[in-house]
């Protein structure tokens, strides 16, 4: 299993941006700890949904040829906290590619207020660890990240239907 | 209008501040950008994407650090040290550093010690003023 952060696009410009959103809600065990009569969405959990909508950006970026990991949080700055019934937009923007790694900005709003500013870099690992050996099958990118896309990029194949 | 080395040093220091997260009077030319700095792997990715910006050049990694090449190849390095032929490699692909004492002893483990500011700084250098 793993966990997703983000519920869906919005927005999603190949190579440039995309605009995901999610929904916050106490249906999420963690926020019962966190704080115990003060529920708030983890801020590094904040981080890592605008990992994964940077990081689908990045790679859909190379037609998710390559192997995509966040390598560092060049900047993550918090203005608000984040409650259940909140929806925020993740906003990312590919900032620089090259063949071995990418670095992307992102802002998360809720509305037209300002959540959070986060800046990544990311690593094609198979291009930039010398010589260390990863499987041959991506991953990273699973079938549940690429049905997140559904309807905004073209895929090869489709997610299989459960029955 | 060409750059004064001046100049340049400056926009290299706010390059590495931003991108290392370092107080501005840790950056001296001399500093070396792993022992000194911090720097790991990534982080060299992240400078020169900064410098691509800052300067408007383009800046491919193994100009820049060319030593992660010859580094791995076998034919530069035999027992530690790097070989005649991989000094001569160096030599060619780092026309900004500056080689004289590393020359006297090529120990593999003091390449890291080449990637200094300065050596940043030459490489811009004859990047933007052409």
């Amino acid at each position: 299993m793993r966990w997703i952060w983000i519920d869906k696009f919005l927005e999603f410009k190949s190579g440039e941006s995309a605009v995901s959103l999610k929904n916050v809600t106490l249906a999420e065990e963690h926020l019962h700890d966190h704080f115990p009569g003060f529920p708030i969405m983890p801020e590094c959990l904040m981080i890592e949904a605008m990992a994964q909508t940077a990081g689908i950006l990045v790679g859909e970026a190379r037609k998710f040829q390559e192997k995509v990991i966040l390598a560092k949080v060049k900047k993550a700055v918090f203005y608000h906290y984040v409650c259940p019934g909140d929806t925020i937009t993740l906003h990312a923007q590919i900032e620089s590619i090259a063949p071995e790694a990418a670095s992307t900005n992102g802002e998360i709003m809720r509305g037209d207020q300002r959540i959070a500013q986060i800046s990544l870099m990311f690593s094609h690992i198979d291009n930039n660890l010398a010589g260390k050996q990863f499987p041959e099958e991506n991953f990273v990118f699973t079938d549940m990240f690429n049905s997140l896309l559904t309807g905004f990029v073209e895929q090869d194949t489709p997610p299989e239907q459960s029955t | 209008m060409a750059k004064t080395r001046d100049e340049i040093f400056e926009q290299v220091k706010d390059v590495l501040v931003d991108a290392l997260g370092l107080d501005d009077d840790e950056v001296t030319a001399e500093a070396t950008l792993m022992g000194d700095l911090g720097a790991e792997s990534i982080d060299f990715l992240d400078i020169i994407f900064r410098l691509q910006k800052a300067f408007d050049i383009e800046v491919p990694r193994e100009e820049l650090f060319p030593a992660e090449a010859v580094m791995s190849n076998t034919d530069f390095v035999s027992g530690g040290k790097l070989t005649e032929k991989g000094l001569a490699e160096i030599r060619s692909k780092m026309p900004h550093t500056d080689l004289s004492e590393f020359e006297q002893d090529p120990d593999v483990n003091k390449i890291a010690d080449l990637f200094t500011v300065d050596a940043i700084v030459n490489f811009v250098e004859n990047k933007v003023n052409v």
